[in-house]
Protein backbone atom coordinates (compact mmCIF):
# COMPACT_ATOMS: atom_id res chain seq x y z
CA UNK A 1 0.00 0.00 0.00
CA UNK A 2 1.34 3.38 -1.02
CA UNK A 3 0.66 6.89 0.26
CA UNK A 4 -0.91 5.69 3.49
CA UNK A 5 -2.50 8.45 5.54
CA UNK A 6 -4.16 7.77 8.87
CA UNK A 7 -7.52 9.52 9.06
CA UNK A 8 -8.49 8.33 12.51
CA UNK A 9 -6.41 6.85 15.30
CA UNK A 10 -7.94 4.33 17.68
CA UNK A 11 -8.89 6.91 20.31
CA UNK A 12 -10.65 9.12 17.84
CA UNK A 13 -12.32 6.17 16.11
CA UNK A 14 -13.86 5.04 19.39
CA UNK A 15 -14.88 8.56 20.29
CA UNK A 16 -16.56 9.00 16.91
CA UNK A 17 -18.40 5.67 17.16
CA UNK A 18 -19.65 6.64 20.62
CA UNK A 19 -20.79 10.01 19.31
CA UNK A 20 -22.73 8.27 16.52
CA UNK A 21 -24.34 6.01 19.13
CA UNK A 22 -25.34 9.04 21.18
CA UNK A 23 -26.85 10.68 18.12
CA UNK A 24 -28.95 7.56 17.59
CA UNK A 25 -29.94 7.56 21.25
CA UNK A 26 -30.92 11.23 21.05
CA UNK A 27 -33.19 10.59 18.12
CA UNK A 28 -34.46 7.06 18.75
CA UNK A 29 -34.54 6.40 22.50
CA UNK A 30 -36.06 4.05 23.75
CA UNK A 31 -35.68 2.14 20.44
CA UNK A 32 -39.11 0.52 20.58
CA UNK A 33 -39.91 1.25 16.93
CA UNK A 34 -36.31 1.34 15.72
CA UNK A 35 -34.12 -1.38 14.28
CA UNK A 36 -30.37 -1.04 13.81
CA UNK A 37 -29.12 -2.99 10.82
CA UNK A 38 -25.47 -3.42 9.83
CA UNK A 39 -24.58 -4.04 6.19
CA UNK A 40 -22.50 -7.19 5.54
CA UNK A 41 -19.60 -7.56 5.68
CA UNK A 42 -17.79 -4.35 6.55
CA UNK A 43 -20.60 -2.48 8.25
CA UNK A 44 -20.84 -5.18 10.92
CA UNK A 45 -17.94 -4.13 13.17
CA UNK A 46 -19.36 -0.58 13.17
CA UNK A 47 -22.91 -1.70 13.94
CA UNK A 48 -21.63 -4.21 16.53
CA UNK A 49 -19.79 -1.44 18.35
CA UNK A 50 -22.69 1.01 18.21
CA UNK A 51 -25.41 -1.45 19.31
CA UNK A 52 -23.14 -2.76 22.07
CA UNK A 53 -22.41 0.75 23.28
CA UNK A 54 -26.10 1.71 23.32
CA UNK A 55 -26.75 -1.33 25.52
CA UNK A 56 -23.94 -0.27 27.86
CA UNK A 57 -25.24 3.25 28.23
CA UNK A 58 -28.87 2.22 28.41
CA UNK A 59 -29.04 -1.32 29.75
CA UNK A 60 -32.80 -0.90 30.22
CA UNK A 61 -33.58 -0.78 26.49
CA UNK A 62 -33.84 -3.70 24.12
CA UNK A 63 -32.22 -2.77 20.80
CA UNK A 64 -33.47 -4.60 17.70
CA UNK A 65 -30.21 -5.37 15.99
CA UNK A 66 -29.81 -7.20 12.66
CA UNK A 67 -27.39 -7.88 9.85
CA UNK A 68 -28.19 -7.54 6.18
CA UNK A 69 -26.39 -9.22 3.29
CA UNK A 70 -26.73 -7.51 -0.07
CA UNK A 71 -24.73 -9.85 -2.33
CA UNK A 72 -27.73 -10.91 -4.41
CA UNK A 73 -28.78 -7.30 -4.95
CA UNK A 74 -25.52 -5.82 -6.21
CA UNK A 75 -25.38 -4.26 -9.66
CA UNK A 76 -21.67 -4.99 -10.14
CA UNK A 77 -21.48 -8.70 -9.36
CA UNK A 78 -21.29 -10.09 -12.87
CA UNK A 79 -17.56 -9.47 -13.03
CA UNK A 80 -16.79 -11.20 -9.78
CA UNK A 81 -19.09 -13.65 -8.04
CA UNK A 82 -19.19 -12.81 -4.36
CA UNK A 83 -19.97 -15.27 -1.66
CA UNK A 84 -22.96 -14.23 0.41
CA UNK A 85 -22.79 -13.60 4.15
CA UNK A 86 -25.53 -14.28 6.63
CA UNK A 87 -28.63 -12.13 6.74
CA UNK A 88 -29.95 -12.07 10.28
CA UNK A 89 -33.10 -10.07 10.89
CA UNK A 90 -34.74 -11.66 13.95
CA UNK A 91 -37.65 -9.20 13.86
CA UNK A 92 -40.16 -7.79 11.41
CA UNK A 93 -39.20 -4.48 9.85
CA UNK A 94 -42.80 -3.76 8.92
CA UNK A 95 -43.61 -0.18 9.94
CA UNK A 96 -40.31 0.19 11.85
CA UNK A 97 -37.73 2.94 11.65
CA UNK A 98 -34.54 1.47 10.26
CA UNK A 99 -31.02 2.76 10.75
CA UNK A 100 -28.69 1.22 8.16
CA UNK A 101 -25.04 1.22 9.21
CA UNK A 102 -21.97 0.88 6.99
CA UNK A 103 -18.31 1.80 7.33
CA UNK A 104 -17.63 3.89 4.21
CA UNK A 105 -20.03 5.75 1.92
CA UNK A 106 -18.54 6.24 -1.52
CA UNK A 107 -20.58 5.88 -4.74
CA UNK A 108 -23.83 5.07 -2.92
CA UNK A 109 -24.33 1.85 -4.89
CA UNK A 110 -23.97 -0.40 -1.87
CA UNK A 111 -26.66 1.57 -0.07
CA UNK A 112 -28.92 1.37 -3.12
CA UNK A 113 -28.53 -2.43 -3.04
CA UNK A 114 -29.09 -2.45 0.71
CA UNK A 115 -32.36 -0.57 0.36
CA UNK A 116 -33.57 -3.04 -2.26
CA UNK A 117 -32.58 -5.95 -0.02
CA UNK A 118 -34.18 -4.36 3.02
CA UNK A 119 -37.49 -3.60 1.32
CA UNK A 120 -37.78 -7.25 0.28
CA UNK A 121 -38.18 -7.98 3.99
CA UNK A 122 -41.13 -5.65 4.39
CA UNK A 123 -42.23 -2.05 4.27
CA UNK A 124 -40.23 0.01 6.71
CA UNK A 125 -41.72 3.23 8.01
CA UNK A 126 -38.48 5.13 7.51
CA UNK A 127 -34.91 4.29 6.54
CA UNK A 128 -31.95 6.30 7.79
CA UNK A 129 -28.28 5.93 7.01
CA UNK A 130 -25.41 6.04 9.50
CA UNK A 131 -21.89 6.08 8.08
CA UNK A 132 -18.49 6.07 9.75
CA UNK A 133 -16.56 7.67 6.88
CA UNK A 134 -18.25 9.74 4.19
CA UNK A 135 -16.19 10.29 1.02
CA UNK A 136 -17.61 13.59 -0.16
CA UNK A 137 -18.17 14.54 -3.81
CA UNK A 138 -17.94 10.96 -5.08
CA UNK A 139 -21.58 9.89 -5.21
CA UNK A 140 -22.97 8.23 -8.33
CA UNK A 141 -26.50 8.06 -6.91
CA UNK A 142 -28.58 10.59 -4.98
CA UNK A 143 -27.94 9.10 -1.53
CA UNK A 144 -26.88 11.07 1.54
CA UNK A 145 -26.20 9.92 5.10
CA UNK A 146 -28.21 11.06 8.14
CA UNK A 147 -25.40 10.41 10.63
CA UNK A 148 -21.76 10.91 9.66
CA UNK A 149 -18.68 9.94 11.67
CA UNK A 150 -16.22 11.86 9.58
CA UNK A 151 -16.34 13.50 6.16
CA UNK A 152 -13.23 13.35 4.05
CA UNK A 153 -12.03 14.60 0.68
CA UNK A 154 -10.53 11.88 -1.50
CA UNK A 155 -9.89 11.14 -5.14
CA UNK A 156 -10.95 8.16 -7.25
CA UNK A 157 -7.62 6.36 -7.08
CA UNK A 158 -7.61 6.41 -3.28
CA UNK A 159 -9.24 3.88 -1.00
CA UNK A 160 -10.47 4.07 2.58
CA UNK A 161 -10.04 1.14 4.90
CA UNK A 162 -11.28 0.73 8.44
CA UNK A 163 -9.00 -1.63 10.35
CA UNK A 164 -10.42 -3.60 13.29
CA UNK A 165 -7.40 -5.73 14.15
CA UNK A 166 -5.11 -5.22 17.14
CA UNK A 167 -4.49 -1.73 15.91
CA UNK A 168 -7.83 -0.07 15.22
CA UNK A 169 -7.70 2.88 12.85
CA UNK A 170 -9.00 4.34 9.59
CA UNK A 171 -6.54 4.81 6.74
CA UNK A 172 -6.59 6.40 3.31
CA UNK A 173 -4.21 4.98 0.68
CA UNK A 174 -3.46 5.00 -3.05
CA UNK A 175 -4.89 1.97 -4.81
CA UNK A 176 -2.56 2.21 -7.82
CA UNK B 1 -14.39 -17.00 -5.34
CA UNK B 2 -15.36 -19.17 -8.28
CA UNK B 3 -16.24 -22.75 -8.93
CA UNK B 4 -13.29 -24.51 -10.54
CA UNK B 5 -15.46 -25.42 -13.52
CA UNK B 6 -17.45 -23.33 -15.96
CA UNK B 7 -20.13 -26.02 -16.20
CA UNK B 8 -21.78 -28.42 -13.81
CA UNK B 9 -21.51 -31.64 -15.77
CA UNK B 10 -21.10 -33.97 -12.84
CA UNK B 11 -19.88 -34.24 -9.27
CA UNK B 12 -16.93 -36.12 -10.73
CA UNK B 13 -15.50 -32.83 -12.10
CA UNK B 14 -15.89 -30.91 -8.82
CA UNK B 15 -13.37 -30.36 -6.04
CA UNK B 16 -14.38 -30.66 -2.37
CA UNK B 17 -14.01 -26.87 -2.15
CA UNK B 18 -16.57 -26.43 -4.95
CA UNK B 19 -19.03 -28.67 -3.14
CA UNK B 20 -18.64 -26.71 0.10
CA UNK B 21 -19.05 -23.44 -1.80
CA UNK B 22 -22.29 -24.62 -3.42
CA UNK B 23 -23.71 -25.91 -0.12
CA UNK B 24 -22.77 -22.72 1.73
CA UNK B 25 -24.36 -20.54 -0.95
CA UNK B 26 -27.43 -22.78 -0.99
CA UNK B 27 -27.91 -22.21 2.76
CA UNK B 28 -28.07 -18.46 2.12
CA UNK B 29 -30.59 -18.98 -0.66
CA UNK B 30 -32.63 -21.20 1.62
CA UNK B 31 -32.82 -18.22 3.93
CA UNK B 32 -34.05 -16.07 1.03
CA UNK B 33 -36.79 -18.64 0.37
CA UNK B 34 -38.16 -18.19 3.92
CA UNK B 35 -38.80 -14.48 3.38
CA UNK B 36 -42.08 -12.87 2.42
CA UNK B 37 -40.52 -11.85 -0.92
CA UNK B 38 -38.77 -15.00 -2.09
CA UNK B 39 -37.01 -13.42 -4.99
CA UNK B 40 -33.66 -11.70 -5.56
CA UNK B 41 -32.61 -9.74 -8.64
CA UNK B 42 -29.22 -11.48 -9.09
CA UNK B 43 -29.81 -13.02 -12.51
CA UNK B 44 -32.14 -10.47 -14.06
CA UNK B 45 -29.80 -10.07 -17.05
CA UNK B 46 -29.51 -13.81 -17.68
CA UNK B 47 -31.61 -16.01 -19.94
CA UNK B 48 -31.73 -19.74 -19.28
CA UNK B 49 -33.11 -22.55 -21.42
CA UNK B 50 -34.39 -25.72 -19.76
CA UNK B 51 -33.73 -28.43 -22.28
CA UNK B 52 -35.55 -31.60 -21.28
CA UNK B 53 -35.18 -34.57 -23.59
CA UNK B 54 -36.53 -36.84 -20.87
CA UNK B 55 -39.57 -36.63 -18.62
CA UNK B 56 -39.22 -34.93 -15.28
CA UNK B 57 -41.47 -33.35 -12.68
CA UNK B 58 -39.42 -32.45 -9.63
CA UNK B 59 -36.18 -31.50 -11.31
CA UNK B 60 -37.82 -29.43 -13.96
CA UNK B 61 -40.14 -27.54 -11.64
CA UNK B 62 -37.32 -27.10 -9.17
CA UNK B 63 -34.96 -25.64 -11.78
CA UNK B 64 -37.68 -23.43 -13.18
CA UNK B 65 -38.58 -22.13 -9.75
CA UNK B 66 -34.91 -21.55 -8.89
CA UNK B 67 -34.50 -19.53 -12.09
CA UNK B 68 -37.58 -17.46 -11.37
CA UNK B 69 -36.51 -16.81 -7.78
CA UNK B 70 -33.26 -15.43 -9.20
CA UNK B 71 -35.16 -13.21 -11.65
CA UNK B 72 -33.72 -14.93 -14.73
CA UNK B 73 -35.70 -15.21 -17.96
CA UNK B 74 -36.50 -18.80 -18.82
CA UNK B 75 -37.47 -20.82 -21.85
CA UNK B 76 -38.75 -24.36 -21.54
CA UNK B 77 -38.05 -26.93 -24.15
CA UNK B 78 -39.19 -30.52 -24.15
CA UNK B 79 -38.34 -32.98 -26.86
CA UNK B 80 -41.96 -34.08 -27.20
CA UNK B 81 -43.70 -31.85 -29.67
CA UNK B 82 -40.52 -30.12 -30.87
CA UNK B 83 -38.45 -30.32 -34.04
CA UNK B 84 -36.52 -33.18 -32.47
CA UNK B 85 -39.28 -35.43 -33.78
CA UNK B 86 -38.50 -34.10 -37.27
CA UNK B 87 -34.95 -35.32 -36.91
CA UNK B 88 -33.05 -32.23 -35.80
CA UNK B 89 -29.76 -33.06 -34.09
CA UNK B 90 -29.00 -32.09 -30.51
CA UNK B 91 -26.28 -29.65 -31.54
CA UNK B 92 -28.48 -27.99 -34.16
CA UNK B 93 -31.32 -27.59 -31.69
CA UNK B 94 -29.05 -26.03 -29.09
CA UNK B 95 -27.25 -23.75 -31.53
CA UNK B 96 -30.58 -22.48 -32.79
CA UNK B 97 -31.70 -21.72 -29.27
CA UNK B 98 -28.39 -20.07 -28.38
CA UNK B 99 -28.52 -17.82 -31.43
CA UNK B 100 -31.51 -16.22 -29.73
CA UNK B 101 -29.09 -15.00 -27.05
CA UNK B 102 -29.46 -17.56 -24.30
CA UNK B 103 -26.80 -17.54 -21.60
CA UNK B 104 -27.16 -20.84 -19.78
CA UNK B 105 -28.42 -24.30 -20.58
CA UNK B 106 -30.00 -26.69 -18.10
CA UNK B 107 -30.16 -30.07 -19.70
CA UNK B 108 -31.59 -33.52 -19.14
CA UNK B 109 -30.92 -36.19 -21.70
CA UNK B 110 -31.38 -39.92 -21.94
CA UNK B 111 -27.93 -40.42 -23.42
CA UNK B 112 -24.98 -40.63 -21.08
CA UNK B 113 -22.47 -37.86 -21.83
CA UNK B 114 -24.85 -35.62 -23.81
CA UNK B 115 -24.05 -32.51 -21.72
CA UNK B 116 -20.33 -33.26 -21.91
CA UNK B 117 -20.59 -33.39 -25.68
CA UNK B 118 -22.46 -30.11 -25.74
CA UNK B 119 -19.92 -28.44 -23.45
CA UNK B 120 -17.24 -29.06 -26.07
CA UNK B 121 -19.24 -27.34 -28.79
CA UNK B 122 -21.03 -24.38 -27.29
CA UNK B 123 -19.79 -21.39 -25.26
CA UNK B 124 -22.65 -21.22 -22.71
CA UNK B 125 -22.55 -22.65 -19.22
CA UNK B 126 -24.22 -26.06 -19.05
CA UNK B 127 -25.87 -27.61 -16.03
CA UNK B 128 -26.51 -31.31 -16.16
CA UNK B 129 -29.99 -32.15 -14.87
CA UNK B 130 -29.42 -35.86 -15.43
CA UNK B 131 -27.77 -37.70 -18.30
CA UNK B 132 -28.66 -41.33 -18.96
CA UNK B 133 -27.28 -43.60 -16.26
CA UNK B 134 -24.31 -41.32 -15.58
CA UNK B 135 -24.85 -38.38 -13.21
CA UNK B 136 -27.48 -36.13 -11.66
CA UNK B 137 -25.25 -33.67 -9.83
CA UNK B 138 -27.84 -31.27 -8.37
CA UNK B 139 -29.65 -34.22 -6.80
CA UNK B 140 -26.48 -35.31 -5.01
CA UNK B 141 -25.90 -31.74 -3.86
CA UNK B 142 -29.39 -31.40 -2.45
CA UNK B 143 -29.05 -34.80 -0.79
CA UNK B 144 -25.82 -33.58 0.80
CA UNK B 145 -27.49 -30.37 2.00
CA UNK B 146 -30.35 -32.39 3.49
CA UNK B 147 -27.94 -34.74 5.30
CA UNK B 148 -25.91 -31.86 6.74
CA UNK B 149 -29.08 -30.21 8.01
CA UNK B 150 -30.01 -33.32 9.96
CA UNK B 151 -26.61 -34.63 10.99
CA UNK B 152 -23.98 -31.90 10.53
CA UNK B 153 -20.73 -32.30 8.61
CA UNK B 154 -20.60 -35.10 6.01
CA UNK B 155 -17.19 -36.31 7.10
CA UNK B 156 -17.37 -39.74 8.74
CA UNK B 157 -21.14 -40.10 8.22
CA UNK B 158 -22.34 -43.52 7.16
CA UNK B 159 -24.63 -43.54 4.15
CA UNK B 160 -26.27 -46.63 2.68
CA UNK B 161 -27.43 -46.37 -0.91
CA UNK B 162 -30.10 -48.99 -1.40
CA UNK B 163 -31.71 -50.38 -4.53
CA UNK B 164 -31.15 -50.00 -8.23
CA UNK B 165 -27.54 -48.79 -8.24
CA UNK B 166 -26.92 -49.87 -11.81
CA UNK B 167 -29.46 -47.65 -13.54
CA UNK B 168 -29.28 -44.78 -11.11
CA UNK B 169 -27.52 -41.53 -11.94
CA UNK B 170 -28.51 -40.36 -8.46
CA UNK B 171 -26.44 -43.20 -7.02
CA UNK B 172 -23.34 -42.39 -9.03
CA UNK B 173 -23.45 -38.66 -8.25
CA UNK B 174 -24.03 -39.44 -4.59
CA UNK B 175 -21.11 -41.87 -4.53
CA UNK B 176 -18.78 -39.27 -6.06
CA UNK B 177 -19.94 -36.59 -3.67
CA UNK B 178 -19.94 -38.62 -0.47
CA UNK B 179 -16.53 -40.17 -1.09
CA UNK B 180 -15.06 -36.76 -1.96
CA UNK B 181 -16.42 -35.29 1.26
CA UNK B 182 -15.13 -38.10 3.44
CA UNK B 183 -18.38 -39.93 4.18
CA UNK B 184 -18.53 -43.74 4.22
CA UNK B 185 -20.73 -45.43 1.65
CA UNK B 186 -22.28 -48.89 1.55
CA UNK B 187 -24.24 -50.16 -1.43
CA UNK B 188 -27.11 -52.53 -0.78
CA UNK B 189 -29.62 -54.29 -3.00
CA UNK B 190 -29.98 -57.29 -5.25
CA UNK B 191 -26.66 -58.50 -6.71
CA UNK B 192 -28.01 -58.03 -10.23
CA UNK B 193 -28.44 -54.29 -9.65
CA UNK B 194 -25.03 -53.57 -8.08
CA UNK B 195 -22.46 -53.51 -10.86
CA UNK B 196 -18.99 -54.77 -10.11
CA UNK B 197 -17.31 -51.79 -11.80
CA UNK B 198 -18.86 -49.26 -9.44
CA UNK B 199 -18.05 -51.32 -6.37
CA UNK B 200 -14.46 -51.84 -7.44
CA UNK B 201 -13.59 -48.42 -8.82
CA UNK B 202 -14.73 -46.68 -5.63
CA UNK B 203 -13.72 -49.49 -3.30
CA UNK B 204 -17.09 -49.47 -1.53
CA UNK B 205 -18.68 -51.86 0.94
CA UNK B 206 -21.44 -53.94 -0.55
CA UNK B 207 -24.09 -56.01 1.14
CA UNK B 208 -27.02 -57.91 -0.30
CA UNK B 209 -28.78 -57.77 3.04
CA UNK B 210 -30.73 -54.55 3.47
CA UNK B 211 -31.15 -55.01 7.22
CA UNK B 212 -27.40 -55.24 7.64
CA UNK B 213 -26.96 -51.98 5.70
CA UNK B 214 -29.60 -50.27 7.81
CA UNK B 215 -28.00 -51.43 11.07
CA UNK B 216 -24.72 -49.90 9.90
CA UNK B 217 -25.80 -46.56 8.48
CA UNK B 218 -26.85 -43.11 9.73
CA UNK B 219 -28.69 -42.32 6.52
CA UNK B 220 -30.36 -44.61 4.00
CA UNK B 221 -30.81 -43.21 0.51
CA UNK B 222 -33.41 -45.46 -1.06
CA UNK B 223 -33.44 -45.43 -4.85
CA UNK B 224 -36.31 -45.85 -7.22
CA UNK B 225 -36.56 -49.08 -9.16
CA UNK B 226 -36.24 -47.71 -12.67
CA UNK B 227 -38.64 -49.90 -14.56
CA UNK B 228 -38.31 -47.80 -17.71
CA UNK B 229 -34.60 -48.48 -17.98
CA UNK B 230 -34.77 -52.23 -17.57
CA UNK B 231 -34.82 -54.27 -20.70
CA UNK B 232 -33.97 -57.52 -19.00
CA UNK B 233 -35.31 -59.22 -15.94
CA UNK B 234 -32.99 -58.44 -13.03
CA UNK B 235 -35.31 -59.50 -10.24
CA UNK B 236 -38.29 -61.77 -10.37
CA UNK B 237 -41.17 -59.48 -9.41
CA UNK B 238 -41.92 -56.18 -7.71
CA UNK B 239 -43.61 -58.05 -4.88
CA UNK B 240 -40.57 -60.17 -4.32
CA UNK B 241 -38.32 -57.11 -4.49
CA UNK B 242 -40.42 -55.49 -1.77
CA UNK B 243 -40.21 -58.62 0.38
CA UNK B 244 -36.43 -58.86 0.14
CA UNK B 245 -35.20 -55.29 -0.28
CA UNK B 246 -38.10 -52.93 0.42
CA UNK B 247 -37.93 -50.63 3.43
CA UNK B 248 -40.87 -51.41 5.69
CA UNK B 249 -41.88 -49.99 9.03
CA UNK B 250 -41.39 -53.38 10.66
CA UNK B 251 -37.84 -53.54 9.34
CA UNK B 252 -37.01 -50.07 10.71
CA UNK B 253 -38.58 -50.92 14.09
CA UNK B 254 -36.38 -53.98 14.39
CA UNK B 255 -33.22 -51.81 14.27
CA UNK B 256 -31.35 -50.65 17.33
CA UNK B 257 -31.33 -47.00 16.20
CA UNK B 258 -33.24 -44.49 14.12
CA UNK B 259 -32.06 -44.14 10.54
CA UNK B 260 -32.76 -41.08 8.38
CA UNK B 261 -34.61 -42.11 5.20
CA UNK B 262 -34.10 -40.30 1.88
CA UNK B 263 -35.52 -40.94 -1.58
CA UNK B 264 -34.91 -38.91 -4.75
CA UNK B 265 -38.49 -39.43 -5.98
CA UNK B 266 -40.71 -40.40 -7.62
CA UNK B 267 -41.44 -43.14 -5.08
CA UNK B 268 -42.80 -46.49 -6.13
CA UNK B 269 -44.84 -46.85 -2.97
CA UNK B 270 -44.94 -50.42 -1.75
CA UNK B 271 -41.95 -51.43 -3.86
CA UNK B 272 -38.69 -49.91 -2.59
CA UNK B 273 -40.36 -47.89 0.15
CA UNK B 274 -43.57 -48.48 2.07
CA UNK B 275 -46.01 -45.62 2.51
CA UNK B 276 -45.86 -45.54 6.29
CA UNK B 277 -42.06 -45.13 6.12
CA UNK B 278 -42.13 -42.50 3.37
CA UNK B 279 -44.58 -40.39 5.35
CA UNK B 280 -42.95 -40.89 8.78
CA UNK B 281 -40.84 -38.47 10.82
CA UNK B 282 -37.70 -40.40 9.91
CA UNK B 283 -38.15 -39.51 6.27
CA UNK B 284 -36.66 -36.24 4.98
CA UNK B 285 -37.98 -36.71 1.45
CA UNK B 286 -39.89 -33.44 1.36
CA UNK B 287 -36.93 -31.56 2.89
CA UNK B 288 -34.92 -32.85 -0.05
CA UNK B 289 -37.41 -31.36 -2.47
CA UNK B 290 -37.37 -28.04 -0.62
CA UNK B 291 -33.57 -27.98 -0.59
CA UNK B 292 -33.53 -28.70 -4.31
CA UNK B 293 -34.63 -25.18 -5.16
CA UNK B 294 -31.96 -23.57 -2.92
CA UNK B 295 -29.21 -25.82 -4.29
CA UNK B 296 -30.17 -25.10 -7.89
CA UNK B 297 -30.28 -21.37 -7.16
CA UNK B 298 -26.76 -21.65 -5.77
CA UNK B 299 -25.46 -23.51 -8.81
CA UNK B 300 -27.07 -21.11 -11.28
CA UNK B 301 -25.81 -18.11 -9.32
CA UNK B 302 -22.25 -19.39 -9.04
CA UNK B 303 -22.06 -20.30 -12.74
CA UNK B 304 -23.73 -17.14 -14.02
CA UNK B 305 -20.73 -14.89 -13.55
CA UNK B 306 -18.64 -16.43 -16.26
CA UNK B 307 -20.66 -15.25 -19.18
CA UNK B 308 -17.75 -14.59 -21.49
CA UNK B 309 -15.35 -17.16 -20.02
Amino acid sequence: MKGIKTIMEEDQLKLTLKRLAHELIEKHYPFTDTCIIGIQPRGIPVSDFISQYIKEVHPEVEVNYGKLDITFYRDDFRGEIRIPNITELPFSIENKKIVLIDDVLYTGRTIRSAMDALLDHGRAKKVELCILVDRKFSRELPIQPDYVGKSIDSIVTQKVKVMWGDEKKVILYDSI
Amino acid sequence: MHLSSKHLLGIRELLPGDINLILETARQFKDVLQRPIKKVPSLRDVTIVNLFYENSTRTRISFELAEKRLSADTINFSANGSSVSKGETLLDTVNNILSMKVDMVVMRHGATGAPHFLAKHIPSAIINAGDGINEHPTQALLDALSITERLGDLKGKKVAIIGDIMHSRVALSNIYLLTKMGAEVTLAGPPTLIPKYIRESFNLNVTYNVKEALEWCDVANVLRIQLERQNQVLFSSLREYNQAYGITKRLLQSLSKEVVIMHPGPINRGVELDSDVADSGQSIILDQVENGVAVRMAVLYLLSGRKDG
